[in-house]
């Protein structure tokens, strides 16, 4: 019953991040592919975390905690950069 | 029965997760596609790791609390990330359905 | 008394680098706990600057309880959008609403700003310069002054008591 969960759950990730794909193209104003790399990134996180739930094995965590990080710093960044037209004040 | 409670977590984590990014998809204005990502995608990947946790607590691999870091984490910088895009979308003057606010109180 | 004030200037920060350090290595061999208890000293020691002025936090039972309503809220809130999403049919009345603020401390303002943005289909926006106002938008806005009311009483009220400021 868990493998046919966790493969449901892995296609709802996988059109989340299709979602968050077309917003990141076609997105009229840059705020918004902002908005959609954030979200992307937080379901990268949801998707490894995913994987490692399937393998039963905790391999991708490193790379699950990097990405909510830098995934944070980087929107965080670009919003700066946004308000400001300058990243380091 | 633990094992029914974590698939549960992780499809109800996974479907929030799809909704969110609806809500990123189907809003017409940045302002409104702020609130499925923030709250609803935050919520579904809060239910996905407790789901995770209790099922890699049944494979014997022994309590992730790590686990928890990720959630701690994402519930402290959804809403800060949330705040600034805000902000710089009204900075921008981004166009709203519902008017924009006056832009006496800007910094 | 001075030198435990020059050598831990923020005793809690400590601890929580330390148990992160923790977290992160999955493990509580002897080593680890020596070197995370080394960078949770020396951390704090070098970072000292970049802090504001210290939070204390005054009633911790407040604390314990406002966390549980806020977790509740969550739920709550991210089921209502949910809902606005997914029905074919909802036409949600967004807007802005600007909520008068009366907390003193910098990091109590962050927490209602925070919490205001993960619970009631609402999103902060805007601090005002002189930190009075709070510029919000909601996403389904039909009741502008019971909703500021809401957040007034729900969320304001027990962040001033816990900070007391």
């Amino acid at each position: 019953m868990l493998n046919v969960s966790i493969n449901i759950a892995l296609t709802m990730l996988a059109l989340a991040m299709g979602c968050n794909l077309w917003r990141l193209l076609r997105g009229p104003d840059v705020t918004d592919r902002v908005l959609a790399l954030d979200t992307l990134y937080i379901n990268a996180v949801a998707l490894l975390v995913l994987l490692d739930t399937a393998d039963g094995k905790p391999l991708f965590y490193e790379a699950a905690i990097l990405i909510a990080l830098l995934g944070f710093v980087g929107t965080v960044a670009f919003a700066k950069f946004l308000l400001r037209g300058d990243i380091i004040e | 029965m633990f094992e029914f409670i974590s698939a549960i977590l992780i499809l109800l984590g996974a479907s929030f997760a799809l909704i969110g990014s609806i809500g990123l998809v189907r809003f017409p204005d940045i302002y409104t596609r702020l609130h499925g990502p923030t709250k609803v995608t935050t919520l579904g990947l809060g239910g996905l790791l407790l789901g995770s946790m209790i099922y890699m607590f049944l494979q014997g691999e022994g309590v992730a609390v790590r686990e928890l870091l990720i959630i701690g984490f994402l519930f402290l910088t959804a809403p800060v990330s949330a705040h600034l895009v805000a902000k710089a979308a009204l900075h921008r003057r981004c166009r709203s359905v519902c008017g924009l606010p006056d832009r006496d109180a800007d910094s | 008394m001075s030198s435990m004030k020059r050598w831990l200037p923020h005793p809690d920060v400590s601890a929580v680098l330390l148990i992160v350090w923790l977290l992160l290595n999955h493990t509580v061999s002897i080593g680890h706990l020596l070197l995370g208890a080394v960078l949770g000293v020396l951390i704090p020691k070098f970072t000292k600057r970049f802090f504001p002025e210290p939070v204390y936090i005054k009633r911790g039972a407040v604390l314990i309880r406002f966390a549980a309503t806020v977790a509740w809220d969550i739920l709550v809130a991210s089921i209502a959008v949910a809902r606005l999403t997914l029905d074919p049919r909802s036409r949600p009345a967004p807007g802005f609403a600007r909520v008068s603020v009366s907390l003193a401390d910098d990091f109590a303002l962050t927490a209602l700003a925070g919490t205001v943005s993960l619970t009631p289909g609402t999103v902060s926006a805007r601090l005002s310069p002189d930190r009075k106002h709070l510029l919000i938008h909601v996403l389904d806005l039909d009741d502008e002054s019971a909703l500021i009311q809401d957040i007034k009483q729900r969320y304001e009220a027990p962040i001033k008591e816990i900070f007391q400021c």
